[in-house]
């Protein structure tokens, strides 16, 4: 019992990170109403960004910007020192393409409401029918 | 349904729980991710590039083309929201409301009616009725210009600390949003126009892919900086380092553009003409 919690205890970014996804997967899959799914996506695309970022962190590792500056002085740059930079830079790529995706999505659930003059998906599906 | 998708839920869940027995521990510095080409970013990136920063060195240079076709998708974001919600509605055919200013009466003209000239007695007004709101006008007029400055601050200063062009352009596009969300949509469309926000969202990718066919032009690479140091008068690394700074703005210009004319477009339905 004792090794089962403190697996978990050790790897709780991982675990965070599943539930996230969870709740957005559900969201995505089950709720009816289109900005309820819109947000679900969002809540996933926020569940990959904090495992890119927590896989990047190291112990005893700063901020990946090289120490530098007149009264810095000179030291040999280490790899353990520094956070893993990879991972910082497709979640800066993949934030703004977050946004971008939002935006679209959001303009095709005003586009429907303007159409159909609801969100609701059962509603749209019969009145696609009609 | 519901019964279903928690199912399929749970058993994705599951997977990936189970996987996490093979994942690396929180920190661990010798973890998969950390361990081949990053280590080379971290020693090599200031004798390449003399960009202190790492992840903007990898971001626009080790990476340039990932971050070029990054831009180029925000771009299209943008003209996708443009080709499915943008409207052309000829101006006579809505009922509008303007306000008498030293009155305060609200008039509706219909469609068709003779509008009030433009003068200073009546102000527009949005059809979702809004009071005058002095504070907040006055708040934001005060704010927008320090947020101005510290976005041109993030986009200039990210090869020394944490920013760069995707950050700097989201400030930038968030004070002028800012502007329309305290003011509102007509007046903020006046400064700064639908085809001026269209031309800036596609003069920052040129500006990015120009760079990197100056460079085939100069005898390099595409995206090849170092071969800029001829047109600047410096040596080879501290063009990379210029030419960083050249292709963030071209970011920053793009993020920004795509930003508002986001807002524009889902804010008021495609019309340009009633916003939030």
């Amino acid at each position: 019992m004792h090794d089962l919690i403190l697996a978990i205890m050790s790897k709780y970014n991982y675990w965070i990170y599943i539930v996230l996804l969870m709740i957005g997967l559900y969201a995505m899959m089950v709720k009816k109403n289109l900005v309820k799914k819109i947000i679900g996506m969002n809540i996933l695309q926020t569940a990959i960004i904090l495992f890119y970022i927590s896989v990047s962190a190291k112990k005893d590792g700063t901020l990946p910007i090289i120490i530098h500056g007149p009264h810095a002085g000179h030291h040999p740059v280490r790899a353990a020192d520094y956070i893993n930079p990879l991972p910082h830079v497709l979640m800066l790529t993949a934030i703004v393409v977050a946004v971008a995706t939002l935006g679209v999505a959001l303009a095709l659930a005003i586009k429907v409401y303007q159409q159909y003059g609801t969100l609701d998906e059962d509603e749209i599906h019969t009145r696609i029918r009609k | 349904m519901k019964i279903i998708g928690f199912i399929i839920v749970l058993l994705c869940g599951g997977l990936l729980a189970y996987a996490t027995s093979d994942f690396p521990y929180w920190g661990d510095p010798a973890s998969p991710a950390s361990m081949h080409v990053s280590a080379y970013y971290i020693e090599n990136a200031v004798a390449d590039t003399s960009v202190p920063n790492i992840v903007t060195a990898v971001l626009a240079d080790y990476r340039g083309y990932d971050t070029m076709f990054e831009t180029a998708v925000i771009f299209s974001a943008a003209i996708a929201c443009f080709f499915l919600l943008r409207i052309f509605t000829p101006e006579s055919s809505q009922s509008k409301l303007y306000r008498h200013i030293p009155t305060g009466i609200t008039l509706r003209i219909a469609p068709g009616g003779k509008l009030p000239e433009k003068s200073d007695t009546f102000e527009r007004i949005d059809s979702s009725w809004v009071p005058h709101d002095l504070i907040i006008k006055t708040a934001c007029r005060l704010f927008i210009p320090f947020i101005q400055i510290f976005g041109l601050y993030v986009i200039a200063h990210g090869h020394h600390s944490p920013g760069g062009g995707f950050q700097g352009g989201v400030i930038l596009g968030a004070s002028i949003i800012l502007f329309a969300v305290s003011n509102d949509l007509r007046s903020t469309i006046s400064r700064m126009g639908e085809k001026i926000t269209a031309f800036l969202c596609s003069a920052g990718v040129f500006i990015y892919a120009g760079t990197g066919a100056l460079c085939i032009l100069l005898g390099a690479n595409f995206l090849d900086y170092g071969a800029l140091a001829s047109l600047m008068g410096v040596d080879p690394v501290s063009a990379r380092s210029h030419g960083i700074l050249i292709v963030e703005i071209g970011v920053g210009i793009t993020v920004m553009a795509v930003m508002v004319s986001l807002y524009y477009i889902l804010s008021s339905g495609g019309q340009l003409d009633e916003g939030l």
